[in-house]
């Protein structure tokens, strides 16, 4: 569990995306199967332990410990699997009772202590030499002042007296130096055969054995989610670059093999060929588009190419083959538990690529929903029926890679695009449409028609080659995306947050409100947060408008002079605007980012709320 | 585990050397007339609130007329260490250790008390008859617990402290008494530093890993980051250590007092260009690390020395990317270790989470009650 805890520990704090890929490639390096292999499923989210539950933990401890404290701990520290591991009383690591406190387990001899106080002026008393009078090897020896074995780890918060034997061998170092690690494989495999009623007990006794940070990544382990900050994606990146290939290949075998990936391994190591795929209905990496660039379109010919509507929901493929149904999101990730109102409609044999969209029943056919109420079916593991029927979820399809066993992927779009209408057309039409073409002559006529989108939640346009065959990532000139200018406001900086990694000498986090209240009595409310969109050059600038502006310091984050006469205002741009309950000012901001500084701006020049309150009605 | 019921019976259980004998007065005598007036010359023992209590500067003791790391400028202050929420510049008199009163002075300058007394290490001293006895803490270089006594009432303060082993400073000893001051900065039983060893080793294992950075190790400049170079030392790490500015005078300090720190060098540009710290140590006060001096390195791990940084979220808020479990404040263990150890009468608590430690006490039969001083930081490590 060493090297796992390790890995947790770092990833948990590397903020860097390159960082993190670092360290799992050197663990899947430095770690044999199939512990290396437990350990990405652990972090893909693909390792499901049924046999011990969260509210089995909290009784472990509670058999142990004063109820009392424990819940200050929890209290103080907010997350049960970290709690629970810094607050156990184990027989910890072995490398803690060997270095730190051996002498205490060893110690028969009760500990010298000061001689009690003599009468003033007696010079008779053996005195501890003061440091600085002593070398300091002399020092380091006095260091071992022991301290009683009962009184240490052993607090009196702890009510439950531990039977005398499990102490004695606390006591000698030898018998935990000889027991071989515990390994994460053993963990696992060993949970997997065990009952309900098995499982705390082995956890109870591991924990025992593991020190804080092996009992972290257990608790972590085992009552799922790890909440590392590690998408499955980045994972699979961390496995392409371990195994220099190319991370579509991962991600198209990824759901026919299971976890400890023993195969998966071997192919990357070199040692195999690569792994059959397997599985029914599997994922197949997707393609994607290029942003158009300045002076990109002049050179094409409007009529290679078709346009459509870039809907802004999330991108989904619907997959059902052989029996097997499945809704991926775009990175591979099995979304289906989610959304089993589109999985029931998938009565089909193919791989649809699409938009999942929340909809409304319309007088013609679906209505697009708005974001928020995408939002309510999104990031959920499961969905309620009542949720289900309130935000019925449907997919607009895009393309489609599969039809009756063969493989459309090699065809050219338009080929493709005649299937898909087809196909479409025999499906339920209230789980499942086309996204229109949108017909155009010239690349005039089609940035006209970008910048008044029939409706909301449109992104955007997407410009395909006729003649483009469906391949992985982002191949040039085949497919492009417009989006639609974002909506700008002036803010005003209120608060600024420092920065991580690269950026923690930097404030580089801001929060930007607008006015409310009359002329004579301006407030500024907070409206959204923003951390990019500046250059390097900007940042230095800001953080120095920051420091000398500083009114108030809570922790990394400072409030800076916002005033109608003195301030920073900055031009936000965004993609979408909600309403929100959350927010003090009502509205939430979709991908806010800096735009442009307003050095030239006064404050009192900033937007009012009301503005947002308008773009709100105008259901951007 | 079994609690032995009464002070003296677990100070016995553990060989604890009885606390000396001070003949106490508990009757009335004969001498004062014929049956009239029956105690003119009675003796009582002296109460503990009576020879140390909290007033507006501090911990003060009426009978010696002198203040305990006052925060507030005072006559007569006793100070336990050099850390600035304990000791502050501007009192009457000073007394403290040596090393105490140097750093004192490399801080505030030489004027830093109009009068000073060097305090020797266990030997007892009368203040306006109170015996004073100042005893090694194990927290920094110089800190003491000062142990203060009268007429049969033995108080320990014992300033800040740690029981682990510390390459500089003497170690921790405990004195038998009636009433313990402790700390409890790290009084939570989620806080449990592990061995400074596994510290070191995770900074020298992200060095290894991490060849093209800069480890910049955020510890305070009094103590820890001289504590965080002699444990590198101690393991053979021998390269030079880069340290910021404001550690040179104390690293200095320690050098001169025989801790082994090895070769510093300033972290200045000058030392090279922003390639130059590729694959070093440097160690600076963590204040440092959100300034603009930071940027001088190219991206660096940011490690930061502390207790607080076993838990994970604290950690992850103050942006550290490795965090280094090393404290100079005793952690639960040794917290409760020493109370039970040191069997006191009764405990008080000061600055920390006095709950806790209170709540732990009450369940060991050992009577505990927070003492609320103000100004100590909560975040002082």
């Amino acid at each position: 569990m060493k090297p796992f805890a390790a890995l947790l520990d770092r990833l948990v704090l590397t903020p860097s995306r390159n960082g993190k890929i670092r360290l799992i490639v050197d663990y899947c390096r430095e770690t044999p199967d199939p512990d290396r292999g437990y350990a990405i499923a652990a972090i893909t989210g693909d390792l499901a332990i049924s046999s011990v539950k969260p509210a089995m933990i909290r009784a472990l401890v509670a058999e142990r410990m004063d109820e009392v404290l424990f819940g200050w701990s929890y209290d103080y520290v907010g997350d049960l699997a970290e709690t629970v591991a810094l607050v156990w009383e184990g027989r910890g690591s072995a490398d803690y009772e060997a270095d730190d406190l051996g002498s205490l387990g060893s110690s028969d001899v009760p500990p010298p202590l000061t001689p009690p106080l003599k009468v003033e002026g007696d010079t008779s008393v053996d005195r501890l030499r003061h440091p600085s009078t002593a070398g300091v090897l002399d020092r380091i020896e006095a260091l071992a002042t022991p301290l009683p074995l009962e009184g240490r780890g052993r607090g009196w918060g702890y009510i439950a007296a531990e039977p005398e034997s499990r102490l004695v061998v606390q006591k000698t170092g030898a018998e935990r130096t000889t027991a071989p690690p515990l390994r994460l494989s053993t963990v696992v495999e060993t949970l997997a055969r065990a009952s309900r009623s098995d499982g705390p007990r082995l956890v109870e006794d591991w924990l025992d054995r593991l020190d804080a940070d092996g009992r972290y990544a257990l608790l972590k382990l085992i009552t799922g989610g790890l909440r590392i900050g590690v998408s499955a994606r980045l994972a699979k990146q961390a496995l392409a670059e371990f195994g220099g290939k190319d991370v579509t290949g991962i991600e198209e075998l990824w759901h026919g093999l299971s976890p400890p990936y023993t195969e998966l391994f071997a192919w990357l190591e070199g040692r195999a060929e690569k792994p059959a795929m397997a599985a029914a209905a599997p994922f197949r990496p997707v393609m994607l588009a290029n942003p158009v660039a300045d002076g990109d379109l002049e050179k094409l010919d409007p009529a290679d190419y078709a346009a459509e509507w870039k809907w802004d929901g999330i991108r989904v493929q619907a997959v059902a083959e052989r029996g097997v149904r499945r809704l991926y999101s775009r990175s591979g990730d099995d979304i289906s538990a989610a959304f089993p109102d589109v999985i029931t409609a998938m009565e089909f044999d193919g791989a649809i690529d699409g938009e999942l969209l929340v909809g409304a029943p319309g007088s013609q056919g679906i209505e697009v929903a708005s974001f928020s109420d995408l939002q309510q079916r999104l990031n959920r593991k499961t969905v309620s029926a009542k949720l289900a029927a309130q935000y019925p979820a449907f997919v607009r399809a895009y393309d489609l890679l599969h039809h009756g066993g063969s493989d459309l992927r090699p065809l050219p779009f338009a080929a493709r695009r005649e299937r898909l209408t087809e196909f479409v057309s025999r499906l339920p039409d209230d789980r499942f449409d086309l996204s229109p073409l949108v017909p155009f002559a010239s690349w005039k006529e089609i940035a006209r028609l970008r910048d008044a989108p029939p409706g909301p939640l449109i992104e955007g346009l997407m410009l395909k080659r006729l003649d483009s065959v469906y391949v992985p990532g982002r191949p040039k000139g085949a497919w492009f995306k417009w989006k639609r200018d974002p909506h700008v406001i002036d803010a005003v900086l209120m608060y600024a947050q420092r920065g991580h990694g690269k950026r923690s000498s930097f404030y580089s986090d801001y929060t930007f409100g607008v006015w409310t209240g009359s002329d004579d009595a301006l407030r500024l409310t907070p409206v959204g947060k923003a951390y990019f969109g500046f250059t390097d050059e900007e940042l230095k600038r800001i953080d120095k408008f920051v420091r000398d502006n500083t009114v108030e310091r809570f922790g990394p984050v400072r409030s800076v002079r916002a005033e109608p006469g003195h301030g920073l205002v900055l031009e936000v741009a965004f993609e979408g605007l909600a309403r929100s309950t959350r927010h003090k000012s009502g509205v939430a901001m979709r991908f806010p980012r800096i735009a442009r500084l307003r050095w030239d701006k006064r404050p009192h020049e900033a937007d009012r709320l009301e503005t947002l309150e308008k773009m709100l009605a105008f259901k951007l | 585990m079994d609690i032995p019921e009464s002070a003296a019976a677990r100070r016995s259980a553990r060989h604890l050397p009885e606390r000396p004998r001070v003949f106490k007065l508990r009757f009335p005598t004969l001498f004062s007339g014929l049956g009239l007036g029956v105690c003119s010359t009675y003796v009582r023992p002296m109460r503990a609130a009576e020879l140390l209590h909290v007033d507006d500067r501090g911990l003060y003791c009426p009978p010696g007329d002198f203040h305990i790391d006052p925060m507030r400028q005072v006559p007569r202050a006793l100070v336990t260490h050099g850390h600035s929420d304990h000791a502050r510049p501007g009192h009457g008199a000073v007394m403290a250790t040596r090393e105490t009163l140097d750093i004192m002075g490399l801080r505030y300058g030489p004027g830093f008390a109009a009068a000073t007394q060097v305090a020797t290490p266990s030997e007892t001293v009368a203040v306006n008859g109170v015996s004073v006895t100042f005893l090694p803490a194990g927290h920094v270089l110089g800190s003491a617990q000062i142990a203060v006594e009268k007429d049969g009432m033995r108080i320990v303060v014992s300033g800040d402290y740690k029981r682990r082993a510390d390459p500089t400073c003497a170690p921790f000893a405990p004195m038998a008494c009636d009433v313990f001051i402790t700390e409890a900065t790290f009084g939570l039983p989620v806080f449990r530093h592990p061995p400074d060893g596994e510290e070191i080793g995770k900074l020298l294992a992200s060095v290894a890993r991490f060849p093209e950075r800069t480890h910049l190790v955020g510890a305070y400049a009094l103590g820890k980051a001289q504590r965080v170079i002699a444990l590198l030392r101690q393991v053979g790490y021998d390269r030079p250590i880069f340290i910021h500015g404001a550690l040179e005078k104390l690293c200095g300090y320690y050098a001169a007092q025989g801790v082994e720190l090895g070769p510093l060098l300033p972290a200045t540009v000058e030392a090279g260009g922003k390639g130059a710290f590729s694959g070093e140590i440097v160690v600076g006060p963590p204040s440092a690390f959100a300034d603009r001096w930071a940027r001088r390195f190219a991206d660096p791990v940011s490690c930061f020395a502390s207790g607080w940084m076993r838990v994970r979220q604290r950690a992850k808020q103050r942006g550290v990317e490795l965090p280094l479990i090393l404290s100079d404040h005793a952690d639960w263990d040794e917290l409760t270790a020493t109370i039970a150890e040191i069997a006191p009468g009764e405990v008080w608590i000061t600055h920390g989470r006095e709950e806790a430690l209170q709540r732990w006490c009450e369940l060991a039969g050992i009577p505990a009650r927070p003492l609320h001083l103000a100004g100590f930081e909560d975040e002082a490590e």
